[in-house]
């Protein structure tokens, strides 16, 4: 058989963009999702379960939980290190890298960017080593795109805090050991840090789910939440609080993509030279090739502008709609990828035994999460015209 | 408790290898990358040290470019600082020159315990470590598959053929680890970041004072190596456990 000469990564030489320490950061993730993750991860996904506390501490002692903030534990690692991380995570699951995002980039985010310097202190370090877990309550079941709606409302009584609504759509919602929890009160949207062993917290599991099954969703019921004076997030009163945590988690996906695109590339590239029909490899034929072509193509340029908004992260110049830019392109380019790589693998490709699929249903959640790809439409319109399209 | 371990840095075994046609030795001028089987001789290391309560970890590692990411690899897992002995008049090293360039880096840094693996994954020839051990005139144990120290006795299980030898022998000594000794552990973020840090000392062979080396080894040919021969196959017919017996007491398994 003939051997591939270039994977899609060397073809576009990805590796000298990057420096040493980017290229261990990914081996390491590498290495992990391949011996952790990839052996199990179909039953996690057919069953629909995760054992999310075990990973997570395995997550901690490697550093990837808030490995991009810091202090308090965390590494500081620079964003492109990070989209790395959540590249290579999520070419084993986007269930495992949206575990990462909502634990480092909009739990611990939250907590980092907006609490007091007592709330970072009690809450990071344990969960930079994954000890403990968080989860982050924006959307509501009639405010997804929308969130400026919200009906989840926290009052003042006394000295504290009550909480009363329901979150929808929370992932880790069942397992988190803390929510943070964003609110409608007299002073603007406020966020609360809610311990789940609060009386009057409750979660339900979301069940039947067709995408993202190797993740918890949960519905988050607030019920008279009573919560001290402290629990509030001092660092912010309006949308702004939760859209920045939204914006890092973005930059996450919009690497994390990526890696879907590659595995299910690599996949059909592998599949392709094997499976013989007409008595050749169905690779060696053109119409695959023309597939293998585009889609590299499309994988490689989006990598590129991933590395390229990465870069701007870290020079402190990157603007909310280029990261709108990048999750629009890479998510939208890995669906169709996958997609066509399903094509790729015929029966076959169906089936749990080949990640394919599995990576094409999980992406239809990450198009929809952290922002819909509409949305990141009318935000990139918007950034061109001036002209707001959300509202009629 | 201060261990030495010995690590070597090899072309990526992703990559298919060649041989330079006119030394028949491997060509490693690309990226170099920590030999898998000396991640087993560093994790053990860590945790000697770590048990013991305290010391330094030290890679002693030659290489011909200069290379260093395979050793900044295992100081991410851990090690405290690394020398790396690189001179262009090492490439194409024998065995024997290169035991006498890792004893001789090895003796600049005081040390209880000296580590490696029971061979390389490139070279094989597995003869390294005991040289080292006879020039620095220490003991060593060899194919260890638990390490033990207890008031200054190195304490082995040496891996045998039929099982395992209890091996005690007093420090400092040499052993080399069989892979599967310990789980290594993965290098953590924080400790990448650390490794860029830590002190690497690059010395070439004057700086080592070992005097001239010379190889006095020559690889005459190369040959690709013979396919296996074919296993047996039993077919049962009723008496298959009986052969699958047979064989295992003749091969004195049972
Ligand atoms: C698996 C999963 C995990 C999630 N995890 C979390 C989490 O941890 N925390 C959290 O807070 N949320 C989470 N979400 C929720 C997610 O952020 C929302 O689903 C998302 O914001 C979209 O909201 P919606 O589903 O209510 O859709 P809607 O907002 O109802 O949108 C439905 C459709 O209408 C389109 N649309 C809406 N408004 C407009 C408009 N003005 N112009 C044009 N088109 C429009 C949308 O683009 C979309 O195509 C998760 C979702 C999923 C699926």
């Amino acid at each position: 058989m003939a051997n591939a000469t270039q994977t899609p990564e060397g073809l576009f030489d990805i590796d000298g963009l990057l420096t040493d320490e980017e290229r261990e950061i990914r081996s390491v993730i590498r290495k992990y999702v391949e011996k952790r993750i990839k052996p199990d991860v179909a039953e996690w996904f057919e069953n629909g379960e995760l054992p999310a506390r075990e990973l997570a501490i395995e997550l901690g002692k490697l550093g990837v939980l808030g490995m991009h903030l810091e202090g308090y534990g965390c590494a500081g690692a620079g964003a492109v290190a990070y989209g790395l991380a959540c590249l290579e995570l999520e070419a084993g699951d986007s269930g495992i890298r949206s575990l990462v995002s909502v634990q480092g980039s909009l739990a611990m985010k939250a907590i980092h960017a907006f609490g007091s310097e007592e709330q970072k202190q009690q809450w990071l370090p344990k969960m930079a080593t994954g000890e403990v877990l968080g989860c982050f309550g924006l959307t509501e079941p009639d405010f997804g795109s929308n969130p400026a709606g919200m009906r989840t409302r926290a009052k003042r009584d006394g000295k504290d805090w009550l909480l009363d609504g329901t979150k929808m759509w929370i992932t880790n919602g069942n397992i988190a050991d803390v929510a943070v929890v964003w609110a409608r009160t007299d002073e603007g949207i406020r966020g609360f840090i809610v311990p789940t062993d609060t009386p009057g917290f409750s979660a339900n599991l979301v069940h039947r789910k067709l995408s993202l099954r190797a993740s918890i969703t949960s519905e988050l019921v607030l019920d008279n939440v009573r919560l001290p004076e402290d629990a509030v997030l001092p660092g912010v009163s309006s949308l702004r609080g939760p859209l920045t945590c939204l914006n890092e988690a973005r930059f996450g996906i919009l690497f994390g993509a990526l890696g879907a695109a590659r595995d299910s590339l690599e996949s059909a590239i592998r599949y392709g030279m094997e499976r013989i029909q007409f008595d050749h490899p169905i690779a060696a034929y053109q119409l695959t090739q023309k597939k293998y072509a585009d889609m590299t193509v499309e994988f490689g340029k989006g990598l590129l502008l991933a590395l390229h908004i990465g870069r701007l992260k870290e020079k402190g110049t990157l603007r909310a709609e280029q990261v709108s830019i990048g999750k629009f392109n890479s998510v939208k380019q890995a669906l169709a990828i996958t997609r066509e790589c399903r094509s790729i693998l015929g029966a076959n490709g169906i089936t749990l035994e080949y990640p394919v699929m599995r990576h094409m249903s999980n992406l239809e959640s990450v198009y929809t999460y952290e922002g819909t790809h509409e949305m990141h439409t009318l935000v990139i319109g918007e950034a061109l015209t001036g002209l707001p399209a959300y509202r009629i | 408790m201060n261990i030495a371990v010995c690590v070597k840095q090899i072309p990526d075994q992703s990559v298919p290898g060649k041989l330079d046609p006119g030394t028949h030795n491997l060509v490693r001028d690309g990226k170099l990358i920590l030999d898998d089987s000396d991640s087993y001789g560093v994790e053990m290391a860590l945790q000697l040290v770590d048990r013991a309560g305290g010391g330094e970890v030290t890679l002693i590692s030659m290489a011909p470019n200069g290379e260093v990411s395979g050793i900044r690899t295992a100081l991410a897992m851990g090690a405290d600082r690394a020398v790396l002995v690189s001179d262009p008049s090492l490439a194409g090293s024998d065995a024997l020159t290169t035991a006498k360039v890792l004893a001789a880096a090895i003796r600049r840094n005081p040390f209880d315990l000296v580590m490696a693996a029971t061979e390389s994954t490139d070279g094989y020839t597995g003869t390294v470590p005991v040289q080292v051990a006879e020039i620095l005139d220490i003991p060593s144990v060899s194919f260890a598959k638990k390490v033990e120290i207890e008031n200054g006795i190195l304490k082995v299980q040496r891996q045998t053929e039929s099982g395992y030898d209890e091996v005690e022998c007093p420090l400092p000594a040499l052993v080399t680890v069989t892979a599967g000794v310990v789980e290594p552990r993965y290098p953590s973020f924080k400790g990448i970041m650390a490794a860029k840090s830590k002190p690497v000392d690059v010395l070439d062979v004057a700086a080592l004072g070992t005097g001239p080396l010379t190889t006095s080894q020559e690889i005459v040919s190369v040959r690709a190596a013979e396919e296996r021969a074919s296993g047996t196959v039993v077919v049962d017919e009723g008496d298959a456990f009986r052969q699958v017996v047979e064989f295992l007491e003749a091969i004195k398994v049972i």
